[in-house]
């Protein structure tokens, strides 16, 4: 019934979490960053038997009638957590130490969350992905309001907590719907049901009750206002885990829904996400036009980047027989390479506030005058954000525009037309920031000594490995391609 | 040389400045005089390699592609790393890695500000790659890397080391300094041509299962696309590449960039940037869809005359002799667009050229304006005057390139004007003879603008008395950096103006093959 090997990360992973929490109540108070230690290896480990099973050529290892399922995807996806949790980690070392709140239980709260997001990966049935999604969710919404003296980290959880539950309701209501008028909760047995329902009301609202509750996961406008606040109210490492782990999290949830459970009903979300891709790319881009604070502007910008994560889908539900599998692989290639480039422009806000002491943009004036070094990582993961060969970006733009052109009728030309306005739009909020960074005189206030303390060392491995990634990927994007390609095989079209 | 020939070859001058780049990165920032020397080694090896490429080229063959290779590089779109080059890249590769070369050395002493000479060539070393780059990709997705890979350094170039005064836009209350406003006007503008570019670069490679430029041309030639899809797909060619050129009505990044970078930015801007775009039509646009390039090659053409046209009278409205430069290059680049919209052999040599003709002119001039600017701490034409008196040797370049700017016949600038109103006397059979015939006309008419307003610029700044406020000024003349680099450049105006088989030997069998191909 339990096939051991194929379950070994998600254990290895739970084990660790517990092993996390446990450490805490032996470590001295100053050595509290040894439960991250901890977390790496734990994680580390995890990857030994994905190595296995990957190297293995048994197929797709399915369990519980086919509820929870070892196939590419899901390893793909395993690896893409397991690595966001790293950088998150290593991030969150010195940050959180500085910030003299406790320790442990924040690394025990990432790792748990993480762990939700490589249930969800597996998961092939409804009530395992939603156990998954809260499992993402429930820690991250504690990890938002981890200043708690701090009022707005309280805003910021209490929003993301009222959201978040708002948004469960919803998906949930949607599921039993969808539930009752299939009578399966495996995917596979939504889709092979879907064919006789497809017409009935109840089974469409369903439909849009459930890409409504991801809608808010992935903040997707209308259902991203949540998302600044949040962002700019919690941790910089949290945030920097919000906008890719759980933003992930929520697009592993619709990738899944709509191409294997909602396969057999593309004329439903087809429209339905393309009026989200669009609304997202053409809302996110213009708020974002007018942040003043780098971190509400990341927030914006990851908005719109959900808008481009969704074109593909609106793409392939719109158009008659459309090949999924390009599309699915599409949106995968995005939200990998959207990760790198994410954490990258995270972790080096990081490092930029700390050395102005400030996140307005127009206080980081003059940086690269007093700390080229993390000037040129900032340019390299905006502009890779923007979408700029060869950095990384390009690669995630372009396969998203191929997968809206391959099979083209009028729908996908004007969003296709409409994702590159917007492309453009993009590169000015970003170039604005290169800008100031680069162009602008110093404020007077503004020491250019060096700091004696610098970048911390686990910081700055964090986005050395990042801009590296960046480049290397930019310039070679078969590493990550053949891995989407690999993981698109369950969308089946 | 089997190696040579294998690709390695033109491998390495693509590459070869993109190595000393990231070289250039451990150089300490305060060690300069190793930074130049390694920036000028590299690109030096890079042309080096450039010419021995000319050399090892066969000219009997010049349509066929040579010296290339093709690798695999992203098997899961079907991309490969494909180059070559053929009798018309040749030329415009050759003089990409010179320009570059002479870039460098013009810069040995003349930084502009804020100083910081490392920053300056590892950007230039990075246009570097990104220019020859596209010269030889012979795969769309590559030719769209490199492509895009020059916006960067030049967005930095313009918009760090540029023009610092204030200007007032319309609609805004705020003064922002030119650079600023020029560097993310000319990013954005390529930017947003380039976005749709790629879209059509996507539709043909989806719709013919490839991305090589080769095979999609003969894809094109036996009509492989037709219909809306042909048509749209052309549009959004047309975009990217006109942008770039820049045709009227969408050049207005190209005054203020090129106004506000610093002297070698507005170089290797006028002198290669601008080429990539009417490369653009010459290789992918018109080869592959050759029946859309006929259905718009009058559109083209008349687009061309009023940039003839409106760029002359535009420089005879200017007061600042770099904005009068780079408005010249509207009408210069109108004359190359002409040439290649008469989808003739005669128009498209002209068009390969003029745009060699025009990148070493312009140049020069850009690099003539720099210098004066250096010593005469401003641009206005007013306040300039006599500078024949006070700097001889300047000044009588001035006059010498403004002379074969001009199109004055002997000199460089003449074959690729005279050419592309020769060829629009005779366009393609099919194409509006009426249109065509007009075009010539005006276009005639825009050359004796041309000579209108370059004469007029040499009146103003070249001759006459100088003005009272230089009295006590002590202006030396052209310095040995400076000879150095123009030295080079003003040869060329010469031999390519008296044997314009230089460019032509190689350019124009590849044209006649192309068209052959594409028309026939």
């Amino acid at each position: 019934m339990f096939d051991y090997h194929a379950l070994a990360p998600d254990f290895i992973v739970a084990g660790t979490v517990l092993a996390v929490l446990g450490a805490d109540l032996f470590l001295p108070a100053g050595r509290k960053w040894l439960s991250a230690v901890v977390g790496i290896l734990g994680l580390t480990l995890a990857l030994i038997p994905i190595a296995t099973l990957a190297a293995g050529d048994e197929g797709v290892r399915a369990m519980l009638d086919g509820s929870y399922v070892i196939d590419d995807f899901a390893l793909v996806l395993k690896v893409f957590f397991i690595l966001t949790g790293y950088i998150v980690l290593l991030m969150s070392v010195a940050y959180i130490e500085e910030d003299r709140y406790y320790q442990g239980e924040y690394y025990f709260l990432l790792l748990a969350s993480l762990l939700g997001g490589m249930v969800m990966a597996s998961s092939r049935d409804l009530v395992t992905l939603f156990v998954g999604l809260e499992l993402v969710s429930g820690p991250a919404f504690l990890l938002a309001g981890w200043r708690k003296a701090d009022s707005r980290s309280n805003e910021a959880a209490l929003k993301f907590f009222v959201i978040g539950v708002l948004s469960a309701a919803i998906l949930v209501y949607g599921m039993s719907l969808v539930y009752g008028m299939t009578g399966s909760l495996t995917f596979e047995g939504i889709r092979a049901a879907s064919a006789s329902v497809a017409e009935e009301p109840v089974f469409v609202l369903g439909i849009l009750l459930v890409l409504v509750g991801f809608g808010f996961k992935i903040s997707a406008v209308p259902f991203h206002f949540w998302a600044p606040d949040t962002y700019e109210g919690a941790p910089t490492p949290v945030t920097a885990y919000l906008s890719v782990g759980s933003k992930a999290a929520g697009f592993v949830g619709v990738l899944l829904v709509t191409y294997v459970a909602f396969g057999g009903a593309p004329d439903i979300w087809g429209p339905t996400l393309w009026i989200l891709a669009a609304l997202s790319m053409v809302v996110g881009n213009l708020i974002a036009l007018r942040q003043e604070n780098i971190v509400r502007l990341l927030a914006y910008s990851s908005i719109a980047h959900a808008g481009f994560m969704l074109v593909p889908f609106a793409a392939a539900g719109l158009v008659e027989g459309a090949s999924l599998n390009q599309a699915f692989e599409a949106t995968v290639s995005y939200v990998l390479i959207y990760g790198i480039m994410n954490l990258g422009a995270f972790a080096v806000v990081i490092a930029a506030a700390r050395r102005t002491g400030s996140g307005q943009i127009r206080d980081w004036a003059g940086l690269g005058s007093y700390a080229p070094g993390i000037s040129i990582l900032l340019t390299l993961f905006l502009f890779s954000l923007a979408g700029i060969p060869p950095l990384a970006g390009w690669y995630a733009k372009f396969v998203m525009f191929l997968a809206v052109l391959q099979d083209a009728n009028g729908w996908t030309i004007v969003l296709a037309a409409i994702a590159a306005v917007n492309a453009v739009i993009a590169l000015y909020y970003y170039a604005r920031v290169v800008q100031s960074v680069w162009m602008d005189a110093p404020p007077e206030h503004i020491n250019p000594e060096p700091e004696p303390t610098g970048v911390s060392p686990s910081l700055g491995l964090a986005f050395g490995m990042l801009a590296v990634a960046v480049v290397v990927v930019g310039v070679f994007p078969e590493l990550i391609a053949q891995f989407a390609k690999a993981a698109s095989l369950i969308a089946g079209g | 040389m089997e190696w040579f020939d294998n690709g390695w070859g033109l491998s390495l001058v693509v590459f070869l400045p993109l190595v000393g780049a990231l070289a250039l990165l451990a150089v300490p920032k305060k060690d300069e005089e190793t930074a130049k020397w390694l920036a000028l080694f590299t690109a030096i090896a890079s042309l080096f390699f450039g010419v021995v490429a000319a050399f090892r080229f066969d000219y009997g063959d010049a349509g066929a592609l040579q010296l290339g290779t093709k690798l695999s590089w992203i098997p899961s779109i079907g991309s490969d790393y494909e180059i070559g080059l053929d009798g018309i890249s040749l030329p415009m590769l050759v003089l990409s890695a010179a320009i570059v070369v002479l870039a460098i050395v013009y810069s040995w002493d003349h930084w502009p500000e804020p100083h910081n000479p490392k920053g300056f060539l590892i950007l230039i070393l990075f246009l570097a790659t990104g220019m020859a780059g596209t010269f030889v990709a012979q795969d769309l997705v590559l030719f769209f890397i490199f492509f895009e890979l020059v916006l960067l350094p030049m967005y930095f170039m313009i918009g760090i080391w540029g023009d610092k005064s204030k200007v007032k836009l319309p609609g805004f209350n705020r003064e922002v300094e030119t650079r600023l406003y020029a560097s993310i006007k000319f990013f954005l503008f390529t930017l947003f041509g380039s976005a749709f570019m790629l879209l059509g670069f996507l539709a043909l490679g989806l719709k013919a299962d490839t991305f090589s430029i080769p095979e999609l041309a003969d894809l094109g030639a036996s009509g492989a696309f037709t219909g809306t899809f042909a048509f749209l797909v052309f549009g959004a060619l047309f975009l990217g590449f006109a942008v770039k050129v820049p045709m009227w009505p969408l050049h207005t990044w190209l005054p203020d960039a090129h106004t506000a970078a610093p002297t070698v930015g507005s170089v290797l801007l006028a002198a290669i940037l601008l080429k990539l775009g009417s490369y653009g039509f010459i290789r992918i646009a018109i080869p592959i869809l050759p029946d859309e390039a006929k259905s718009w090659a009058p559109a083209i053409a008349i687009l061309a005359v009023i940039a003839i046209i409106y760029g002359s009278l535009a420089c005879l409205a200017q007061t600042d002799m770099k904005r009068l430069i780079a408005f010249s290059s509207v009408g210069h680049m109108g004359f190359v667009m002409l040439g290649i919209a008469t989808l003739t052999p005669v128009g498209i040599t002209a068009a390969v050229i003029g745009m060699v003709a025009h990148g070493v002119i312009t140049g020069m001039l850009f690099f003539l304006a720099g210098s004066m600017q250096h010593r005469y701490h401003t641009r206005e034409m007013a306040r300039l005057g006599g500078n024949l008196k006070l700097m001889p040797i300047l000044g009588g370049m001035l006059g010498f390139t403004a002379m074969a700017s001009l199109g004055l016949p002997g000199l460089a600038g003449f074959w690729g004007e005279f050419m592309a109103l020769l060829g629009s006397y005779q366009p393609l059979e099919g194409l509006s003879l009426g249109v065509f015939r007009t075009s010539m006309v005006i276009g005639a008419i825009g050359t004796v603008l041309t000579a209108g307003y370059l004469l007029w610029m040499l009146q103003k700044v070249n001759l006459g008395e100088p003005k009272a406020e230089w009295d006590d000024h002590e202006f030396h003349d052209v310095d040995k950096y400076e000879m150095a680099a123009w030295v080079p450049l003003l040869i060329a105006i010469v031999a390519i103006g008296v044997f314009p088989k230089i460019v032509t030997g190689a350019a124009n069998d590849a044209v006649q093959v192309l068209m052959d191909k594409a028309f026939f």
